[in-house]
């Protein structure tokens, strides 16, 4: 069985630069790690591998920047046998349809896939959208906020969907397109031996001729939607704030109260 | 040529759900600025029935897909379905909910139809000279709003956060006409199949759709202090959140974690407790209507974005509060003439 994980590059820190001109994030010159959320799918790709009587191979693909290869070699870290880096001028100012459009020709191109995984959502453009997006430019069935694999046998992977309300189980045939929620596992640590084998890992970096990608489908040019401004936003409520420092307990509680029916909302 | 804004409204167990009404308010306004008509698709099992009280809520127009297998969400047909009336009604604009299934819907028909997407917009609007849609949304943990156009594909799609609009007041002398739109096998077919749905336990709404949200964190200690949250959410009629260090140490499940790495909510009222107020944390709650936080650090984040706060012990303040509230909500049962609705 072969497994794919996409994963993305996302800024450490909050302090996130935009470029004004094209409203996109400047991805260079910060501290980035693996998409927190990415994690849960890689490990649930690691445990699939580990549970499985047959032989399971799992790839790791990304998109961008050179430094996003580290990303993958996190992935390697936690049990990935092996990891690619689509890169390259052409992909720059990628929105999220040209992303998922790269993805899926990356996809295509490593081989044939019985279930890619990603995360539900990356914390920095926190959209949601390329995982679900990939699963259709590829035709997969798509299975998103998956927060349980209860089987895989034979073609057919039965999985829990966390949606709205309670817990859905779906049973379909592979391959498939998984994007996997924070509850379905507990990302594990890298072992010392795993970091190792990352270090000396080495990440093929495709480039839009790699995939055999139109080139009106990439980058900026090829994105249907443009940031056409961004702005930050005042999130400072001018508040009353009282403290039992100065008033007792019940008389700040009256306040809240008074607070409360003044606004209609008790 | 392109015209015409559309929102897709949805079905849940049978009954049309109050995101559709919200889309309604979203859409009337964009349609009145464009001067074009508002229509609503709805896809389901008893969408026909219903469909008038849609033309109530603010469309002018309703094209229903009803059919048995359509009651429950699966992507494969309802994006066959949608992808075929987008291509024969060609409407300018199309919105749904950000809720699992608008989510999961738009993005792959999106990819399958070559056009724009924006996730999670909480404004909408026209730009008049070129009549584009102008699609806002928060980005980076709340701490950017970004504005979104597309200027070419059509339709212009969004998904627009629930919660972010008030449904318009129903209006039941409105007059709009329903058009019945039916699908062969050929669309019917999904490669994913329900095998079973478990409703979670708690009964609760879930926390994104919750007008009232009493959320705790860290300052509660131990996971069985979280009584006094679900207390007081029962007191005030809410659901109860909680902050990521609460779902991490295992006192309750993932689906309550308010966050950048769980839900975004924006209910009407949103009472913190013992939640200092991580920027991941006001990412999920910052655009709640009325932010009520209580804390004993003053200079804790929370109180940045609220409405209200107490400084003080949580463990002092919150039975206070619930002691308050069951003798207010006593008063207004006695002044209802005594009776009691229990």
């Amino acid at each position: 069985m072969k497994l794919l994980v996409l994963v993305k590059q996302v800024p450490a820190t909050e302090n996130v630069k935009m470029d004004e001109k094209t409203g996109t994030m400047v991805r260079t010159a910060m501290e980035a790690v693996i998409n927190p959320l990415d994690l849960y799918a890689v490990e649930e790709a690691v445990r699939i591998k580990e549970e499985s009587e047959q032989e399971v191979q799992i790839s790791v693909l990304s998109m961008g920047p050179s430094m996003a290869a580290d990303a993958v070699k996190e992935a390697i870290a936690m049990g990935c046998d092996k990891g690619f880096l689509i890169s390259g001028k052409d992909f720059a100012g990628s929105d999220t349809w040209a992303t998922a459009y790269a993805l899926a020709k990356g996809t295509t191109t490593l081989g044939d896939f019985d279930i890619v995984l990603c995360g539900e959502r990356a914390t920095d453009g926190e959209t949601g959208q390329v995982g679900p997006m990939v699963g259709s430019f590829l035709d997969f069935p798509v299975l998103t906020y998956v927060s349980g694999i209860d089987r895989i046998s034979g073609e057919e992977i039965v999985v829990r969907r966390a949606i709205e309300g309670g817990h859905e189980v779906v049973q379909a045939t592979m391959p498939v397109l998984v994007s996997v929620v924070k509850e379905i596992n507990e990302p594990r640590l890298p072992t010392l031996a795993g970091k190792i084998r990352a270090r000396r890992a080495n990440v093929p970096v495709l480039d839009a001729e790699d995939i055999k990608a139109e080139g009106t489908k990439l980058g900026l040019g090829g994105s249907p939607t443009r940031v056409v401004k961004i702005f930050y936003p005042t999130i400072t409520r001018t508040g009353e704030i009282v403290s039992t420092e100065s008033a007792s307990v019940e008389v700040c509680v009256e306040q809240l109260i008074e607070f409360l029916k003044s606004g209609e909302i008790f | 040529m392109y015209e015409g804004v559309w929102v897709l409204g949805e079905e849940r167990d049978g009954l049309i759900h109050p995101v559709s009404y919200e889309l309604l308010a979203w859409g009337r306004d964009l349609a009145d600025k464009l001067d074009v008509d508002l229509a609503c698709a709805i896809l389901g099992k008893d969408v026909r029935d219903q469909a008038q009280e849609l033309i109530f809520g603010g469309a002018d127009k309703v094209y229903t897909v009803n059919h048995v297998t359509l009651g429950i969400f699966r992507v494969d047909p309802y994006a066959s379905i949608v992808a075929a009336l987008i291509e024969k009604y060609r409407p300018e604009i199309l919105l749904a909910s950000a809720t699992t299934m608008g989510r999961t819907l738009m993005p792959v028909l999106a990819a399958k139809i070559h056009t724009g997407l924006t996730a999670d917009c909480t404004k909408l609007d026209v730009e008049p000279s070129t009549r584009l849609l102008l699609q806002t949304r928060p980005a980076i943990g709340g701490n950017v709003m970004a504005t979104i156009k597309t200027p070419e594909h059509r339709p212009q799609m969004a998904t627009v956060r629930p919660k972010s609009r008030k449904p318009l007041p129903r209006d039941p002398s409105r007059k709009g006409e329903i058009v019945e739109q039916h699908f062969g096998e050929e669309y019917l077919c999904s490669r994913v199949k329900r095998v079973s749905f478990e409703p979670d336990v708690t009964s609760e709404a879930p926390i994104q759709d919750a007008d009232i949200v009493v959320a705790g964190g860290k300052g509660l200690k131990d996971g069985k202090n979280l009584d006094l949250i679900f207390k007081l959410a029962k007191a005030l009629g809410g659901v109860v959140g909680a902050s990521r260090p609460a779902v991490d140490q295992g006192w309750i499940p993932y689906s309550h974690q308010v966050g950048l790495s769980g839900k975004s909510v924006t209910p009407r009222l949103y009472v913190a407790l013992g939640i200092s107020g991580s920027a991941a944390h006001l990412a999920g709650m910052s655009s709640a209507e009325v932010i009520v936080a209580i804390n004993k650090d003053p200079g804790a984040n929370i109180f940045k974005v609220a409405d209200f706060g107490i400084v003080g012990d949580l463990f002092e303040i919150a039975p206070a509060l619930l002691e308050k509230l069951s003798q207010c909500s006593e008063k207004a049962s006695n002044s209802n003439g005594g009776t009691k609705d229990e």
